[in-house]
């Protein structure tokens, strides 16, 4: 088990690696970590740091991803949560208090836990697929953020909300610590306990988990709404980092990415196994391309398309037709004899 | 005979009621179908009552076509694809770019008989890509076609990073020309659109390649056993939806007589939300293009109202977002009272 995980996660960290090591040769600075009033600084670092909503967003897309769902909404999420916090912060007397920051943070992480607990409800009880369900709150959570800013850009100042996302803790980044602590609570949650093996029983077969006794309707909504609190948080990075809510741009096409994140580390949009490493190795590969991308100097409008190349040179490499290729020539007979065989070894699995 | 009649007359209301519970059981995909077409109809009759009458003109019914002619051609290629159980998220880029190529072309001085292929075929090609991407390297249709649409939408900013104006005399005709029945009209465009649904309807329910890709998304492996060339018929499915796709590009140049490259971010969406309203179900091999048609009437004549009340933006999402809520929570419904008779 240990070492069919590993086999699935080399690929994902080749790539990364190769993008470091190619990044590091066309310009050394890219390596280099310097030290600055006892803070660290460096191209490496600013990827940490700037990961931070994607990182958040893809954890929490990984765990619906695992239950066969999927989360469009957490871009909007991500709008409302930034504006929820900024219009509290902007309308109380003292917006450079802790206090009120943090008052700001729980409630919107409060109402994003409710937005995704939305999206659980249609889900897991009313039985609509997940990409309509979410679609739904896509297109009318933006609305609703607009409606909390009024049309505008709020903008605030304040220090302690500024110190979420740029500000430093010891020597690194504060943003990169949120990042590590949602990795260590989702896979404490997952894989120390047995929520992990129930939210991937119910992603491979809902309805035998079902008959098994799983109570599959409160894991896939648990899910939603750790979803619906990911991104709740990431909105509110992302509003830090530009001191103002925008409900326009928060979050925009970062489902997109998080999905993306999600499948190069190697989960099955088909539900079942999931990968919390290969997801943080995902985010990773999309931030240091992003990086790559802003170094080549191609102009940040055509960004997409060597985004896109690049994905679908990764997912040819990973399919299962390269795959067996490489291992054992181009022979259709074999192929499907070992795509027979990995199905059966799954399924001997999910039996065990 | 009296007696005779009697006798005979219970047994043939059973037959028919037989009969017509046969057709419910054996017409069930059509259900949702037929909802939309209710649920249209309300529409219409709300919108008559709210705005007094003034909604159901010839006017707004011909200006209905014309403003969703390039979603409609959308919706007609994105049905095939979630026939076969697929989804095609790069619909929206394909057609900006398909666009901005168009309109990049006629700016340079190239004819229209040069430009209007070059678009169709370049909506053709990423479709192409993508189906190559799902049948044969079995990557999930929806990751094939992001990438499709990153692609889409990068290729867009290369062609050009600003709006280019089209004063190419046959696109522009396609807009201008109205052909007029009383106080009704429709230009080329919609009967572009209009062809394309009865085209797409006849290829899905006269030959071979449509029966193919209804099978596809009933169960893949059957249509494998018995023989179905399903490879192919998977991605021709896609490279109609991107032939649609840029189609639709050259209906939206013609609409807006300029290309521009920030067009369709997000109407990929619009399209599923349609073919979803008009009743085809996600998970593939039940659905028609009727309805798909349906469907972008009843989004297209949503906004229509809202924008005949004034309402803002933020309110326009939310709206559009319940109603979608509600189509389904319907559809729901009505599949599960459907289901439990049968």
């Amino acid at each position: 088990m240990k070492a069919f995980l590993h086999s699935r996660l080399v690929w994902p960290v080749g790539f990364l690696i190769l993008l470091i090591i190619i990044n590091s040769v066309a310009r050394p600075e890219f390596v280099k970590v310097t030290m600055r009033d006892g803070e660290l600084y460096g191209a490496l670092i600013t990827i940490l740091r700037q990961s931070a909503p994607l990182m958040l967003v893809a954890l929490g897309m990984t765990i619906v991803i695992a239950t066969r769902g999927i989360d469009l909404s957490v871009g909007a999420i991500m709008a409302v949560s930034g504006a929820v916090a900024l219009t509290i912060i902007a309308e109380s007397d003292s917006p450079g208090a802790v206090s009120t920051v943090l008052i700001a943070v729980i409630v919107a992480i409060l109402v994003s836990m409710v937005l995704g607990a939305w999206n659980g409800l249609l889900v897991s009880v009313f039985g609509i697929q997940p990409i309509i369900a979410t679609l739904v709150l896509m297109l009318a959570g933006r609305g609703a953020a607009l409606l909390i800013t009024k049309g505008e850009i709020t903008t605030v100042n304040s220090d302690p909300l500024a110190f979420i996302a740029s500000g430093y803790l010891s020597v690194l980044p504060f943003a990169f610590f949120i990042s590590v602590a949602a990795i260590v609570a989702i896979a404490l949650v997952e894989r120390r306990t047995a929520l992990g093996m129930l939210t991937e029983s119910v992603g491979i077969n809902p309805e035998a988990s079902r008959l098994a006794g799983v109570r599959s309707r409160g894991i896939i909504w648990g899910a939603y709404i750790a979803s619906g609190a990911f991104a709740g948080i990431a909105g509110i990075i992302y509003a830090s980092n530009i001191k103002a809510a925008d409900a326009n741009a928060a979050g925009e096409f970062i489902e997109l990415y998080a999905i993306l994140a999600v499948v190069l580390g190697g989960t099955s949009l088909m539900g079942g196994k999931f990968s919390i490493a290969g997801t943080v190795i995902g985010v990773f590969i999309i931030k240091t391309l992003e990086s790559t991308i802003l170094f080549l100097g191609i102009p940040s409008a055509q960004k997409p398309t060597f985004f896109g190349a690049v994905v679908m040179v990764v997912v040819i490499i990973q399919s299962p037709r390269m795959r067996a290729w490489m291992r054992k020539g181009k022979d259709g007979v074999l192929n499907t004899l070992i795509r027979r065989s990995a199905a059966s070894k799954q399924a001997e699995e999910v039996a065990s | 005979m009296t007696s005779q009649l009697s006798f005979e007359q219970p047994s043939r209301y059973a037959a028919l009621r037989r009969v017509s519970q046969k057709a419910l059981v054996r017409h069930s995909a059509m259900l949702p179908t037929l909802a939309a077409v209710v649920i249209l109809f309300l529409l219409f009759i709300g919108a008559e009552i709210l705005l007094k009458g003034d909604f159901v003109t010839p006017r707004t019914m011909s200006a209905l076509l014309l403003d969703n002619a390039y979603l409609l051609v959308l919706a007609v290629g994105m049905t095939f694809v979630i026939l076969t159980a697929g989804i095609d998220l790069s619909v929206g880029s394909v057609m900006a770019f398909t666009g901005i190529l168009g309109a990049k072309m006629l700016a340079d001085g190239l004819p229209a008989f040069i430009a209007i292929p070059a678009m169709l075929l370049g909506g053709a090609a990423i479709g192409l890509l993508i189906g190559i991407l799902v049948q044969y390297f079995q990557v999930q249709p929806f990751i094939a076609s992001l990438a499709g649409l990153f692609l889409g939408r990068g290729l867009t900013f290369v062609v050009s990073q600003k709006s280019i104006r089209v004063e190419d005399s046959a696109t522009l005709w396609l807009q201008s020309t109205r052909f007029r029945f009383g106080d009704w009209y429709i230009t080329p465009t919609g009967i572009i659109a209009l062809l394309t649904v009865a085209v797409a309807a006849f290829v899905l329910h006269f030959t071979r390649f449509g029966r193919t890709i209804y099978a596809i998304g009933g169960n893949e492996q059957s249509a494998k056993l018995m023989g179905l060339r399903v490879g192919s018929a998977t991605v021709t499915a896609y490279v109609i939806s991107g032939l649609c796709g840029g189609l639709a590009g050259l209906l939206l140049t013609a609409y807006s007589s300029s290309g521009y490259p920030r067009n369709g971010i997000g109407t990929e969406l619009d399209a599923i939300a349609a073919v979803v309203i008009g009743g085809t179900l996600l998970t593939g091999g039940r659905g028609y293009v009727v309805g798909s048609m349906v469907g972008v009437f009843v989004y297209g004549t949503i906004k229509t109202i809202i924008s005949f009340m004034g309402a803002e933006q933020a309110w326009m999402k939310i709206i559009i977002g319940a109603l979608l809520l509600l189509f389904i929570l319907v559809q729901r419904v009505i599949v599960a009272r459907s289901g439990a008779k049968s």
